[in-house]
């Protein structure tokens, strides 16, 4: 028979083989042909060949954002016992699991690039690793569980939107799940807000006065504005907008929203600028931004004792399940 | 600089903590392709499916799902046997193209074009 592989190839080896990266090259000549996959908008797999910089910025990013998703339940976890109605406790309850479900998820993602889960649980406890910032602050009233569900969810999901074009290809799958279960969320919160702002004035009181506090951290949570030239994750396609970007989306969207509920903004300089097509506000609190993610936020310790206490509390269903496989196999004969 | 995990990270590290990765499939609706949907962490066959179970048909959106040890999968992604480097057009319906040939045999024969029907014998299988 004749070697398939010694006649004249009529396919170009690019359409054959689309990774050439994951050959054994040296090291520069792979670096170059991935660099040239992802930022011409290829998709990089758990089990393909990345550089170091890469595997190590995805990974920031992905535990980053499970890191947040695991703290972000204990604000709403407060509240499941306080909630008004059987309806919102169920409504509650679900996205209180829904988010640690999300954490569960993107923790598998980040498994996959080399860290282990409970090196990531360690390495939040310990304060080595951060959480975004909407979730070092206190939940006053009810009101804040439906500020929080509509808005912080908002601006979560517009930065997340973003994301499920990922170039890291099994995070973006999880973002695409994710986005769909967020989306549930937002109509919770913006059910609970709508719901207070038709009823008494002491309940529109309590929505404004929490969106007045509130306001400050959403403004923050996307970051100070970046050199989308420097951004190292938008050169890598990790993500595809500034942060910029998603805040001014994000104000595009809900603000108007937001006004239309007869509600204020605490920022007089707040508005859309026709002429330039952007929004303007006055400039956030970065320093504010920097001390509360290097936890020095006003419930910072309090959610991160909290977690240590779970952590503790739970080693021995760890030990169980671990401890029951052991013992399965000692039955079995090897 | 080596481009792989630090020594300290291992990936699929089932000896040191007992775990292994169970990978995730899902029906959405009966009849439908089983997708790949992700992948969860468990000691064994019995909590990869409660995982699996919470982290994917907790909505009621999945009509069926396939629990896998990750390995178990045997992959193929060889290019010399999934893309071998000839034509392989002959294969597939849009490897024949006889526009011209079909007028030339017209006006030989004299006939018209005939009027296009709305019965077709073309598949909607992926051509590619």
């Amino acid at each position: 028979m004749t070697d398939p592989l010694a006649l004249d190839p009529v396919l170009p080896a690019s359409e054959r083989s689309r990774l050439p990266f994951n050959e054994d090259l040296p090291h520069d000549e792979r670096y170059e042909l991935f660099e040239q996959h992802v930022t011409g908008g290829g998709k990089v797999e758990a089990s393909d060949w990345m550089p170091d910089e890469y595997r190590t910025q995805v990974l920031r990013f992905v535990e980053m954002h499970a890191n947040s998703e695991l703290m972000g339940v204990l604000p709403e976890r407060d509240w499941i016992m306080r909630a008004p109605t059987l309806r919102r406790k169920l409504a509650l309850t679900a996205k209180v699991q829904d988010e640690v479900g999300h954490a569960q998820l993107l923790y598998r993602v980040a498994e996959d690039l080399g860290k282990p889960r409970t090196a990531m649980v360690q390495d939040l406890l310990d304060g080595k690793t951060k959480f975004h910032n909407v979730f070092h602050y206190p939940t006053r009233t009810w009101a804040d569980i439906g500020v929080i569900a509509w808005l912080v969810d908002a601006a979560a999901i517009v930065a997340q939107q973003a994301l499920r074009d990922s170039s890291y290809a099994p995070y973006a799958r999880t973002m695409r799940k994710i986005c769909w279960e967020e989306s549930v969320h937002i109509m919770h919160g913006r059910d609970v807000v709508v719901t207070m702002v038709n009823g008494t004035q002491q309940q529109r009181d309590m929505i404004q006065e929490a969106l007045d506090r509130w306001w400050g951290p959403l403004m923050q949570m996307h970051g100070p504005r970046s050199d989308r030239a420097k951004d190292r994750d938008i050169h890598w396609k990790i993500k595809a907008k500034t942060s910029e970007e998603l805040r001014q989306e994000f104000l595009s969207i809900y603000v108007p929203r937001i006004w239309e509920l007869g509600l204020t903004l605490p920022d007089p300089d707040l508005r859309h600028d026709e002429a330039e097509g952007v929004w303007k506000y006055t400039e956030p609190d970065w320093n504010e931004l920097r001390a509360v993610v290097t936890n020095h936020g006003p419930a910072s310790e309090a959610r991160l004792g909290f977690r240590r206490v779970a952590w503790a509390d739970t080693q021995w269903v760890r030990d169980a399940i671990l401890g029951r496989t052991a013992a399965a196999e000692l039955r079995l004969p090897a | 600089m080596t481009d792989s995990p630090p020594a300290d990270r291992t990936t699929d590290d089932g000896d040191a903590t007992g775990l292994e990765p169970w990978e995730v499939f899902r029906q959405e609706k009966e009849g439908d392709p089983m997708r790949h949907g992700g992948s969860v962490m468990a000691p064994d066959a019995i909590l990869a499916v409660h995982y699996a179970r919470e982290l994917y048909g907790r909505r009621q959106e999945s009509h069926r799902l396939w629990i896998v040890r990750r390995a178990d999968v045997h992959d193929l992604d060889d290019p010399d046997l999934l893309n071998p480097p000839l034509d392989r057009s002959f294969k597939k319906p849009g490897g024949y193209v006889m526009r011209d040939k079909l007028a030339a045999a017209r006006e030989r024969s004299g006939q018209a074009k005939p009027k296009a029907s709305s019965k077709s014998h073309r598949t909607t299988e992926p051509t590619r």
